[in-house]
C-alpha cells in the first residue's frame, strides 16, 4: 500500500514541467467532478427548502439539521454505539491473529493472509445474507440445537443487537487484521530480545515494547473500520429488526423512499462530521505522534 | 511461550473458519435440491442448478450489467489512476498535496455519503440514473486505489535501468514505453484487478446511483425478502472460484518472476 515514509529519488526526469499535470488532469478532474462537487452540492442542498416536485431554493435553513438530529437522535446514537462496540471487539479479535501470523507465520505468512481475504471474493451482501441463513430461527444451526433440547423454542439471534454487531465485526475483521499485521511485521525481533535480555518478562515485553509499536497499526485499523461500520446499513437491515435501526438505514430511506433530500443531506453531513470528530478525538487521545517518535528512536 | 504459540495458532484457524463459513454455506446451497425458491433447508445433493444458472432472465441481466460496469470501470479507472499514481511517484508538482488529500478522502469517506452526494448531484442536474451513472461512481471510488498501488511501485523502481536506457541512446519516450512501463505494468494490473473487484461487489454506492437499473448485488438485495433462488448461490460460487483462480495465478507468476 501507500508508503509515504520512503524517500523519493528525484532529479532524473525533470524535463517537461507540464508532464505531471497532464498525467494527473483526467483523473483529478474526475475526482473533482464526482467527489468534491457532489459533496458541495449535498452541503448546499441540506440548507435548501422545497420538495422534489416544485424544486428547491437556497434559504440557509440550518433548522433542518436541528430537526433531523432531534428526530433521529436514537438511530444516530445507536449507530455510534454499535460502531464503537464493534471497533473494540474488532481490535480484541484481530490482534492475536495478526500477532500470530506476524511472529509465527514463517514461510506461510502469505497463505494465512490470503485465507483471511478469501471471503472478499464473495459479494458483501451475499455473505451477510448467508449469515441470516445460518442464524435463522429454525435453520440448520438453531433448529438442530432446539431439537436437541439445548435451546428453548423461543431462542433467537436474528433481530437482536448482538446479530447486527456480530455481522459488522464479521464483515470488517480483515480490515483490522491487515494494518495491525503490517505494524507488527515491521517490529525488529531484536528489539523484543533486547527487552527480554533486560529482564522484562514475556508480559512486560509485550506491554512495553510490542504493543506500543503496534499502535499505529491499530490506529490505521480503527480508521478503516469505525467509519464504515457506523455508517453501515446492510447488516442492520439483513440481520436486525426495527429496534436495531441504524442511521444509514434512515438516510437511505429518506433519499430513496421518501425523497426528502434536505433532511437526508443534513443527516449525511451530520453523520460524517460526527465520525470525523470521533476519529480526530481518538487520534489526539492516542497521541500517535508520540508513538511514532518512540518507534523512531 | 511455545504453548502460547500453539494456542494462538488454533485461535487463528478458528477465526479463519469463521470468516469462510458463510462462503461454504453459499457454495453448499448451490448444490441443494430445493423445490421452490425457498433455499434455506437442506433437501439433497444435485448438480441441476449449474445447468439452469441462466434460467432467471432478470438475474442474468443483472449479472451481465455488473460485469460490463466492472470491466468499463476497471479500464477507465486503470488509465486515470495510473496517470495519477505515476505522476505522484515520479514528479514533485504543485497541487500534489491537495490531490493526496482528495484521494485519502475518497478512500475513507463513508460509502453511504459518497453515494448520497452523487445522487444529489445527478438529481440537481436532472441526469437520469442508470448504467452510466453507476459506472461514473465506480470509476470515482476506484481511481484512488489504482493510483496508490501504482505509486508504490513507481517509488520503489530502480532508476538505474532507466539511466542505462538513456545512456544507450533511448530518448525519454522510448525509455518510458520500453523500460519503465513494462516494469510498472504488474502494478497497473493489480490495481485494475482491485478496481474490478471493488466494482462488481459494490452495493452501497450503486444503490444510490442506479435508479431502476439492477446490478447483481442489487438483485440479491431486492430478492432477500422473498428468498434467494439457488441460481444466486451458483453464480456466487462461480465468481468466487474465478476470483480465487485469478488471484492465485497472479501470485504464482509474481513469485516465479521474483525467483527467476
Amino acid at each position: 500500500m501507500a508508503d509515504a515514509s520512503r524517500p523519493v529519488r528525484r532529479g532524473f526526469a525533470r524535463r517537461g514541467k507540464l508532464t505531471p499535470y497532464l498525467l494527473v488532469l483526467p483523473g483529478g478532474l474526475w475526482l473533482l467532478l464526482f467527489f468534491a462537487v457532489p459533496m458541495a452540492t449535498m452541503l448546499s442542498l441540506s440548507l435548501q427548502q422545497g420538495d422534489i416536485v416544485s424544486g428547491y431554493a437556497f434559504t440557509g435553513h440550518w433548522q433542518t439539521y436541528v430537526d433531523a438530529i432531534v428526530d433521529y437522535r436514537s438511530q444516530l446514537v445507536r449507530s455510534l454505539v454499535y460502531g464503537a462496540i464493534a471497533t473494540v471487539v474488532l481490535i480484541v479479535l484481530a490482534f492475536p491473529v495478526a500477532y500470530w501470523i506476524a511472529f509465527f507465520g514463517g514461510r506461510r505468512k502469505p497463505t494465512y493472509l490470503f485465507l483471511l481475504l478469501l471471503p472478499f471474493f464473495v459479494s458483501f451482501v451475499l455473505r451477510t445474507i448467508s449469515w441470516r441463513y445460518i442464524l435463522t430461527d429454525d435453520g440448520f444451526v438453531l433448529g438442530a440445537l432446539k431439537d436437541a433440547g439445548l435451546l428453548g423454542p423461543g431462542f433467537h439471534i436474528l433481530g437482536t443487537p448482538f446479530a447486527v454487531i456480530a455481522g459488522l465485526v464479521y464483515n470488517f475483521l480483515p480490515f483490522m487484521v491487515l494494518p495491525v499485521y503490517v505494524a507488527l511485521e515491521r517490529i525488529d525481533p531484536r528489539v523484543v530480545e533486547a527487552a527480554r535480555d533486560l529482564y522484562a518478562g514475556p508480559a512486560a515485553a509485550f506491554r512495553k515494547v510490542v504493543f506500543p509499536l503496534a499502535l499505529p497499526g491499530v490506529f490505521a485499523g480503527v480508521l478503516m473500520t469505525f467509519v464504515p461500520v457506523s455508517s453501515d446499513y446492510v447488516n442492520s437491515a439483513v440481520l436486525g429488526s426495527s429496534s436495531t435501526t441504524m442511521i444509514g438505514q434512515v438516510i437511505q430511506a429518506q433519499y430513496l423512499v421518501n425523497s426528502d433530500y434536505p433532511t437526508a443531506s443534513a443527516l449525511s453531513f451530520a453523520l460524517m462530521a460526527v465520525l470525523l470528530i470521533g476519529v480526530f478525538a481518538y487520534a489526539r487521545a492516542l497521541g500517535t505522534e508520540d508513538v511514532m517518535t518512540v518507534a523512531a528512536r | 511461550m511455545r504453548r502460547g504459540g500453539r494456542l494462538l495458532h488454533a485461535y487463528t484457524w478458528v477465526i479463519i473458519v469463521w470468516l469462510i463459513l458463510p462462503v461454504f454455506v453459499m457454495i453448499a446451497f448451490g448444490f441443494n435440491d430445493t423445490k421452490g425458491r425457498y433455499n434455506q433447508n437442506w433437501v439433497g445433493f444435485t448438480f441441476k442448478w449449474y445447468g439452469r444458472v441462466f434460467d432467471l432472465d432478470e438475474l442474468t441481466r443483472a449479472l451481465v450489467i455488473s460485469v460490463v460496469v466492472a470491466l468499463v470501470s476497471m479500464v477507465v479507472s486503470g488509465a486515470l489512476g495510473t496517470g495519477i499514481g505515476y505522476a505522484l511517484g515520479r514528479y514533485q508538482f504543485r497541487g500534489s498535496g491537495t490531490l493526496n488529500l482528495i484521494m485519502f478522502a475518497t478512500m475513507s469517506a463513508p460509502e453511504l455519503v459518497m453515494g448520497a452526494s452523487l445522487l444529489t448531484l445527478f438529481v440537481s442536474l436532472g441526469v437520469g440514473l442508470g448504467v452510466v451513472t453507476i459506472t461514473i461512481a465506480h470509476v470515482m471510488f476506484s481511481i484512488s486505489f489504482v493510483a496508490v498501488v501504482v505509486r508504490a511501485r513507481v517509488l520503489t523502481l530502480d532508476r538505474s535501468v532507466e539511466e542505462a536506457a538513456a545512456d544507450l541512446g533511448a530518448n525519454g519516450w522510448t525509455t518510458f514505453w520500453k523500460v519503465t512501463f513494462p516494469i510498472i505494468l504488474p502494478a497497473v494490473f493489480s490495481g485494475m484487478l482491485l478496481a474490478f473487484a471493488l466494482s462488481i461487489d459494490d452495493f452501497v454506492v450503486t444503490n444510490f446511483t442506479a435508479g431502476t437499473t439492477v446490478t447483481f448485488p442489487l438483485w440479491i438485495w431486492g430478492a432477500t425478502r422473498i428468498g434467494l433462488p439457488p441460481q444466486v448461490n451458483v453464480m456466487g460460487t462461480i465468481i468466487f472460484a474465478l476470483g480465487v483462480v485469478i488471484a492465485v495465478a497472479t501470485n504464482v507468476r509474481a513469485r516465479q518472476r521474483s525467483r527467476g
